[in-house]
This record gives C-alpha cells, structure tokens and sequence, in this order.
C-alpha cells in the first residue's frame, strides 16, 4: 500500500511546532517520545503501522480547537483519532502528521430522559454510553463488536453498525447532532436535540466522513426505553443457498427481527472448536433474534419458525431462557476470537443485495479457491453485510499479498452484484485504491468538492477514502 | 411512464440524445420536461438559470421561489422492487401514489408515511418521489421510523453544471464514500436535480390501534407522550391537538394483532395517571385522525401564516404559550404546527427555546421580510454556500427556495480550484456527461 511521501518542510518544522503545541494542552497531553509514540502507530488494521510527528490529547473542545489552529498554520497535516480500533486504517498515521485523540474527552455532558437523549464528549466508548443511561431504562442502539473499546467519536466518522442495525439503524441513523471543529479551528454546532435540520443535512454529511471534514468532540445521541425482553432461536441448513432464501423469507414475512446472524461451515466449525456453543453439524446456520414481550417474543419466534419450515432446517434450537440464549450468542460473539485460533485473517465488510447471497457465496468460493486460499463467513445477513474472514498465514512469504489481492476480488464481486466495498468499517486506506470499482470519477469529484469545502487545504486525514492518484493534486496544491 | 431508453444497468453506452437541437431548449417559454436523465442533464447544462425543479409541483412552501420551471415529473418509473430485500428503486418523477400501491401489494410501505402537502398549501398536483425526497416530507412516525434522509439508500442526481452523479447504493449498509445522498435529501431541489432514488422499504403491520387521552393542556400533553415514548411498547405515533372534536393527545400502536393488543392494554394502563385513556375506534366511518395529523388537517383551508417548528419535545409547552394561538403538536411535542396571523414574526418570539422554524405557509403580500428557512449560524452559513457553490457553480438552481440569493456568490478564495466536473471522464455504468461536452456552453 502506498502512502504519501512526508513533507520535510512538515518534519524540519517538528521542534517550533511540539513547542507551540506544549503552549496549548496539559503537560502530560502532548507525546513525542518515540515509546510514547508507539502505541499510535497503527490502528486495528495492524498491516500497516507509521510513527507521527506527535500525539496531542486535549482535554476540551477549545484545546482540539486551538490544537488545530497552530497545525492550520503551520500546514501540518492532522489525524484524528477515537479509540484505535479502525479496520480500515482510518487512523493511521503518516510521518509528517500530529495525531489528535479524543480518548481523555469522555465527560457526560447531558442525559435528559424525556427528550430521549443523551450528549457526551466523543472519546466516551459506545458501551459506556449505554451504561450512562442504562439504569433509566434506556439504551444506545448502534452496538458495533468493538462497543466496548471504541468511541463514538470513531462510530460517527465511519458511520458505525452493530448486530442490532436491522431494526434500529446506523450511527447516522442515532445522531441528533455534533460539535465540530473544522482544520482553521472554528468551532460549529451542527444539530441539537430536534429531529431534523433546518437547512441542508450537514450532519448527514458529517456522519461516516472518516474524519476528513473536522474534529467531532461532542455528540448529541438518540436513546431508546429498553425492550422488554429479547430471545434468539438458531437454525441450521443443510446449504447456504436455503439459509439465504430463508433470510429472504423472514423479511418478506413482515417479521423485523432485531438480528439475523449468518454463519457458513468453516465459520461453525471453528467457533464449535473454541467455544464449544453446541451448533449444529451443517452448512449454515442463522441466529434470528426479536424483542418485546414474553407473548410477543413467543408469537414472532412462531412465525419466523413457521418460515424457516419450508427451507427444511436441519435443526433449530429455541432459547427458553437467558441462559441458552446466551449460548447461543457465544459461539456468534467468539467467531473472531475463533479465527484467530486458525492463523492470520483479514477480516472484510462489503455489502451486497440480499437477494445476491448465494450466489456471491459461490463466486467467493470460486475465487478463493483459484488464490489457494480459505474463507470464512459470518455476517449481519438481515441486511446483506458481509464479513469474509480471508485465512492466510504471515509468516508465509507473499501469503499477505494473497489475501489482499483475493480481498479485492472479493469486494469487487460486491459491488459486481449491486453492492458496495464497506457496510460499516469505511473506506480508510484499507479500500481507498478500489473506490473505482465503485464510483465514476465525476462521483469522486463530488465527494472531494465536498472536503474542499470544510478543508479548503487538504489537512484532515488526507490520504484516506479517496484514490490517492485523484486526491493528488489536491494534496499538493494544499502542500 | 418508464423513459425510454435510459436504462443504465443494460449497456455501459449513454443513450442516444433525445429532443432537438440544444437551442430549442431557450425558444420555449413553457416548463420544460424531459423524458430522461441525459435529457435532464442537457438541459441544465445549457439553460440559463435559475431552473425551479418541479416534481408535481405540490410542495411550494414558504415565500414564493423564483425560476423557469423544468419538470421531473418525465422521468418516470419503478426501476428495481426486492421484497424480501426491503428495496424498491425508481426514477424521481414517479408519482408517489404508484409506489405506495406496489408496495401496499406486497404488504410493505414507506415507514417515514410521507406528509402530503396539497390540502395546506392549497396546491394540485401529482406528489413525486423527487419531490418528497428533496423535502424530507416526513410524517409522525418520524421518531420510531426515521426521516425520508434515514430511508434514503442511494440516489442519482444531476449537478448545477450538468454531471451525472451517484451516491450511495441499493443496500442497507454502505459507508463507502461521503454520504451525498443525505446531502441530497431535503435540499429543496438547490443542489441539483434528484432523478434517481432507492429507498429502504419496511413491512406494514397486521393492525393498529390508536389511545386518546382528551383535555390535556400542552404541559401535561407532552409528558403524556413523552412517558409513552420512553416507554417499551413501541409507541409509533405521538400527537395532540384538535383534530375537530376537542383537544385530544394521541398515542398510536402497530404490529401483529395480538401484541397490539396486548401493549394497548399495557400503555393504557401505564398513561392512567395522566388522565383517563380511551381507545380510539378505527373504522371507515371517521377519518383517520393519523393522516390528519400527517397533512396538518386542521389548518387546511383556514387563513393565516402556517409555521413548522422542529424543537426538544420539553421546549414544546414553553413555544406553545408563546405562539397563544392554534397549534398541532407532533412527534411527541418535537414538531409544531402553528398558524398565525400574516406577516408574524414566530421565529423572533421562540428565540433561546433551539430548535429551527420555517414558514411553510407565507399569506401572499405579508411581510416579504419573512424567509421560508431559518437563518444558520455565520460558520453554518458558510459550509451551506460554499457546498451549493460547488454543487452549482453557476447558480442553475439559486431559486432562493432555502436561501436568500446563492447566484453571486463564489466558492470561497484560496486552496484547490474544482476542475469542471461536467469533462470529468465517465465510467462506464452511466452518462455522467451530458451537454458542455457535446454542445459547447453557452453561458
Ligand atoms: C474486533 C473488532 C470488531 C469490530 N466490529 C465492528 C462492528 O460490529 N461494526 C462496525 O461498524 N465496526 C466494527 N469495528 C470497527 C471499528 O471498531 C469502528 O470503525 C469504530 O467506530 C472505530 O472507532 P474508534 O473510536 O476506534 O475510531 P478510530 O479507529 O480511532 O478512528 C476511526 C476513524 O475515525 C476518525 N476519527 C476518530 N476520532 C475522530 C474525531 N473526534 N473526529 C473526527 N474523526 C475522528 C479517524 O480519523 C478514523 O478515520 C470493529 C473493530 C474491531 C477491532
Ligand atoms: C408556469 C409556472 C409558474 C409558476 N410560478 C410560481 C411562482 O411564481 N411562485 C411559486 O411559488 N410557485 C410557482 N409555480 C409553482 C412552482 O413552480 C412549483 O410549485 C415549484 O416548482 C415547486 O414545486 P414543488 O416542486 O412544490 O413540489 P414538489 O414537486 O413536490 O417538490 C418539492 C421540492 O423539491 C424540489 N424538487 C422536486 N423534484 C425534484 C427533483 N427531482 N430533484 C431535486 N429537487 C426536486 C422542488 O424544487 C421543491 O423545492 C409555478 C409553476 C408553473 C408551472
């Protein structure tokens, strides 16, 4: 993967810029050791790994905000960071670049019940989100499987999902409004607790813009009363093409399950061994899981059961408690931790239409096969996000290269079948050169026109989301 | 009603120019139609501005907006239906009455329930599916359900220079790229012209049932609605006002029968100490008090400035005694329709409470100070021209709809200058060229 040459302007300006950074945050805030600097290298996309000029870790909205007036003004390039668990390389850094974190922001600011709405500082982790509001009967709904290490500020800028986005949506979906601070340092409150805007949808904008636009350092977030109650059932099929139809048939139904997991063989087989859930011998399995009232539960478990018949599952196992819903849960929720016990995998995120499922799980079997390789998949099948987890092993030479190569095969069949490169992780470094295989380059212009808007120079995370042979000139007339 | 010759998915070739030769376009005065996308974008390209994009020409909100018509309304058609995958594709003049029925026949429906404006706003019309997405037109369900922009997928839409852009997709998850299509999405037809949309679709439920509490001044009203939302029974619909039989606060229901049921009884028995709950029968006979609430049905036809008011549900009663006249409140005290006397300014007197207003009835001759949309702040301001001035460089679609004279204004000095979009090259699953690249400007 390309990046950037680093401006030596940018490099040879490193001592006068730490000290005028020093002049702005709290004395322990501002790291530039090379141990300190260490742990900023690379974010959950662990390929790839580059020491910044510094890290900054303001306490406030004013210090992001004059953290980036002295970068704006001495032209060096900022990246924003959550928590670090991007898989797309969304907050690697480059050398010539200051890391700006939000991870000491994470204050309650407001929670107001009635209202429906919490406001927190952006480094506060999504679960502790919901634990703010959690004893009041409510919740936040995006529950990415990072929940419990990332931070919303990192959720709004890759616009992240969860296994519970069938029914209650994406970020986007959950956001009410933010405080953005743009690269000149300018503050702007964009939403508050109303529904919609009053004029063009900026924070749509904003929302899922791999923090290219501005530094979000406060949001406003939907929260919701709890459900009742919640229960999964698991059902097993003798191929993938039936579990496919089936999830077809479940929503056509009128049933709106709050779940519907898929897993394939390799994926069952390799939970099985590290978790010993108990799934069923079979090609595939869904776990469907639906909210409401113990009645309402027991009625839509019927029916959604009632569908499953017609594709002749192979087993389905019901949870009649919290306990053996819970195992059923377990294997879906170690399935990364299980893979990792099989050896290296990249793990991606194209979506595609889920009428397109079985065949895209032929074609990606097909090419799996023609790279020497094995995949794995386990997704949010209610809404065709897939998550093939390509396995390869590092150690073997050229075996990385493999993978990726058959990672964008894979992700071009995606957008082949009417889908897209990402469902949730964005586009970072990870998928910025395919960007072409799903946008014209009159699409991509219009997307830039929008970062030249809110960073007329190019500063903000500029290497990511787009090709960097159309960001280019771009870049250097900003350099 | 489908364009011919314009599907894309078929062949990566542009279609072949339909109408005459480009000057045709400026000898007639009338509104211009085209049939297609490509038809579309030529005429953006050439014609002077500004165009007012019209789909069925329903939703004319606010202060008049000024511009030659160009209608969407010919291109027409349902392009992509998946029931089981909750998608549905057409072009933007499809007129919304045809979709609802496709999907009614498959026992799915727009969640968003789209407010159709023609009864306030006095107008005729066929609403289009353009139209209501440039609007945002949302209905109560809007807090359970999301907006128009939460349902919004993907979209195409033609630039102020011509340019056949997509964004988005067909999927229910997609990060891929900036989300324009939510950029799109309730920008009134000044950004550029919407010919394309696909949106998420949800199934309709089995039954419904609606709990009125009567009486209930605008305190009590709001925290009536408020415990029922914050509540587990997922409460769908939220309104109060006076509907024509006396004050009412409304509190709606849906999904399978017997869950109906059973959570009507339940929220019934958990609004008791709010006052004393009745159900509301559904039936032929009396109007459907949500639709009423949806189109704003008690100001049809009655004279006056009519105000939409977007604020914190807890702020509702606090606006309601500063407006002192008739209001309808929904979204569980969220939204607020009030009509006025003409030429009042609301917008002043709610100062400090958030929140935004606009005037979404002006009384023609009333204070022409007035703006349909709300004033941003200065640095919001900003980010809005410069992004319509990079939509729009040359001000096709300044109709000063949402903001007063956009035309003169430039982007902002200084950093990268846009090459010109419409000679970006294509790629080849669309005519993203269409006109200067042909034709020649002639502005
Ligand atoms: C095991 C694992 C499971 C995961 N599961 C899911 C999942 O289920 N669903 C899902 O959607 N994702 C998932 N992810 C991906 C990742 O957790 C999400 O993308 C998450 O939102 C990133 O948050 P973060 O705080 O770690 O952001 P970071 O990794 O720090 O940054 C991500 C992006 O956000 C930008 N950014 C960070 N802070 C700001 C700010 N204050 N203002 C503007 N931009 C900013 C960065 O520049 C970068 O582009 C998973 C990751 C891992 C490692
Ligand atoms: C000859 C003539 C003269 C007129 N003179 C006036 C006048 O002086 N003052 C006045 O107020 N009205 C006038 N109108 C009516 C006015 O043109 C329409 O009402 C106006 O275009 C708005 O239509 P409509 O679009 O409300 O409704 P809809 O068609 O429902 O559209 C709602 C909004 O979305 C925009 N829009 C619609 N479709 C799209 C699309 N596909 N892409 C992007 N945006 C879209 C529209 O511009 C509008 O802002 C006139 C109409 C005609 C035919």
């Amino acid at each position: 993967m390309d990046m950037p040459s680093p401006d030596a302007g940018a490099l040879a300006r490193r001592p006068a810029l730490l000290a005028e950074l020093a002049a702005v945050v709290a004395r322990d805030a501002l790291i530039s050791d090379p141990v300190g600097l260490r742990a900023y290298e690379c974010d959950a996309l662990t390929a790839y790994a580059c020491t910044p000029l510094a890290v900054v870790l303001p306490g406030s909205t004013g210090e992001v905000a004059a953290v980036l007036r002295i970068c704006h003004a001495a032209g060096v390039p900022v990246v924003p960071r959550g928590a670090g668990t991007s898989l797309a390389g969304g907050a690697l850094p480059t050398a010539d670049c200051v890391v700006l974190g939000v991870a000491r922001m994470t204050e309650v600011l407001e929670v107001d019940t009635a209202d429906r709405l919490i406001r927190v500082q952006t480094g506060r982790t999504n679960l502790q989100v919901t634990a703010a509001v959690e004893e009041a009967g409510f919740f936040y709904a995006p529950d990415p499987s990072s929940q419990l290490a990332c931070a919303i500020a990192g959720n709004i800028a890759m616009n992240s999902g969860g296994a519970h986005c069938l029914k209650y949506g994406v970020t986007a979906n959950n956001l009410l409004g933010v405080t953005l601070v743009t690269m000149e340092g300018e503050v702007m409150e964009i939403g508050d607790g109303h529904l919609d805007a009053a004029g063009l949808d900026l924070l749509g904008l904003i929302c899922g813009s791999e923090g290219q636009l501005g530094v979000v350092t406060e949001a406003t977030l939907r929260i919701l009363p709890q459900p009742e109650g919640a229960r999964p059932v698991l059902m097993g099929f003798a191929s993938a093409e039936a579990a496919g139809a089936c999830v077809a048939d479940i929503i056509r139904s009128g049933v709106l399950p709050v779940a519907i997991e898929f897993m394939d063989r390799p994926c069952i087989e390799a939970c099985e061994a590290f978790s010993g859930a108990g799934y069923p011998d079979c090609e595939a399995l869904l776990i469907v899981e639906v909210e409401g009232s113990e009645d309402e539960i027991a009625a839509t478990l019927r029916r959604v059961l009632a569908v499953a018949a017609a594709h002749d599952p192979v087993a389905t196992r019901e949870a009649a408690d919290a306990d053996e819903a819970a195992r059923i849960w377990l294997g879906r929720k170690s399935a990364f931790g299980a893979m990792g016990q099989l050896g290296d995998y990249i793990c991606l995120d194209g979506t595609i239409p889920v009428s397109q499922l079985p065949l895209t799980l032929r074609r990606m079997s097909e090419l799996a096969q023609a790279r020497g390789l094995r995949v794995a998949n386990v997704f949010h099948a209610g809404d065709g996000n897939m998550h093939p987890l390509i396995l390869f092993d590092a150690n073997t030479e050229g075996q990385l290269e493999t993978a990726e190569a058959l990672g964008a095969d894979i992700l071009r069949l995606c957008v082949e079948v009417g889908g897209c490169l990402t469902g949730e992780h964005g586009v970072g470094v990870e998928k910025r050169d395919l960007m072409t295989a799903q946008f014209s380059a009159g699409d991509l212009e219009m997307q830039m026109r929008v970062k030249d808007v809110f960073d007329p120079r190019w500063l903000l995370n500029p290497a990511k989301v787009f090709p960097l042979a159309a960001s280019a000139a771009r870049r250097e007339a900003a350099a | 009603m489908s364009a011919g010759g314009e599907d894309r998915r078929g062949g990566a070739a542009p279609p072949p120019a339909t109408g005459g030769p480009p000057g045709e376009y400026f000898r007639r005065e009338e509104m211009r139609r085209p049939e297609t996308e490509a038809d579309l974008a030529r005429m953006v390209a050439l014609d002077g501005g500004p165009l007012l994009l019209e789909g069925g020409g329903t939703r004319a909100v606010g202060r008049p907006a000024r511009g030659r018509g160009l209608s969407v309304a010919g291109i027409s058609g349902v392009t992509l239906y998946e029931p089981g995958a909750l998608t549905l594709s057409a072009r933007a003049g499809t007129p919304l009455a045809e979709i609802e029925a496709l999907l009614a026949g498959e026992g799915q429906r727009l969640a968003f329930e789209p407010m159709d404006h023609r009864g306030l706003l006095g107008t005729s019309g066929t609403p289009t599916l353009g139209g209501m997405v440039a609007a945002n037109a949302t209905g109560p369900r809007r807090m359970v359900a999301g907006a128009v922009r939460d349902a919004v997928l993907g979209l195409r839409f033609v630039t102020g220079e011509g340019a056949v852009v997509k964004s988005g997709g067909r999927v229910m998850k997609n990060v891929t790229g900036y989300d324009l299509a939510k950029l799109m999405t309730g920008s009134w037809g000044t950004l550029g012209a919407i010919t394309e949309v696909t949106l998420k679709v949800l199934p309709a439920p089995e039954a419904r049932a609606t709990l009125e509490i009567p009486g209930l001044d605008p305190v009590a009203a709001v925290a009536a609605m408020s415990a029922a939302l914050g509540s587990p029974f997922e409460v769908t619909g939220a309104a109060h006002g006076d509907l024509g039989q006396g004050v009412v606060t409304l509190l709606r229901l849906e999904g399978f029968a017997p869950s109906v049921e059973d959570r009507a009884v339940r929220l019934a028995r958990m609004l008791e100490p709010h006052g004393p709950v009745r159900r509301r029968l559904d039936g032929e006979a009396a109007p459907d008090p949500w639709v009423a609430v949806r189109d704003v049905g008690p100001f049809h036809g009655v004279p006056g400035d009519v105000w939409r008011i977007s604020l914190r549900p807890s702020r509702a009663a606090e606006a309601v005694a500063r407006i002192g006249g008739p209001v309808l409140l929904d979204w569980g005290g969220g939204l607020i329709w009030a009509l006025t006397e003409p030429g009042r300014d609301l917008r002043a007197e709610l100062a400090g409470l958030g929140g935004h207003a606009r005037l979404e009835r002006a009384t023609p001759g009333a204070d022409p100070a007035l703006a349909t949309f709300p004033p941003e702040p200065a640095a919001v301001a900003r980010l809005s021209r410069d992004l319509r001035a990079r939509f729009d460089p040359r001000g096709r679609f300044a109709t000063g709809r949402m903001e007063p004279d956009t035309a003169e204004q430039g982007p902002r000095p200084g950093g990268w200058r846009s090459p010109d979009l419409a000679t970006a090259d294509a790629k080849s699953d669309g005519p993203a060229v269409a006109g200067p690249a042909t034709f020649g400007r002639t502005t």
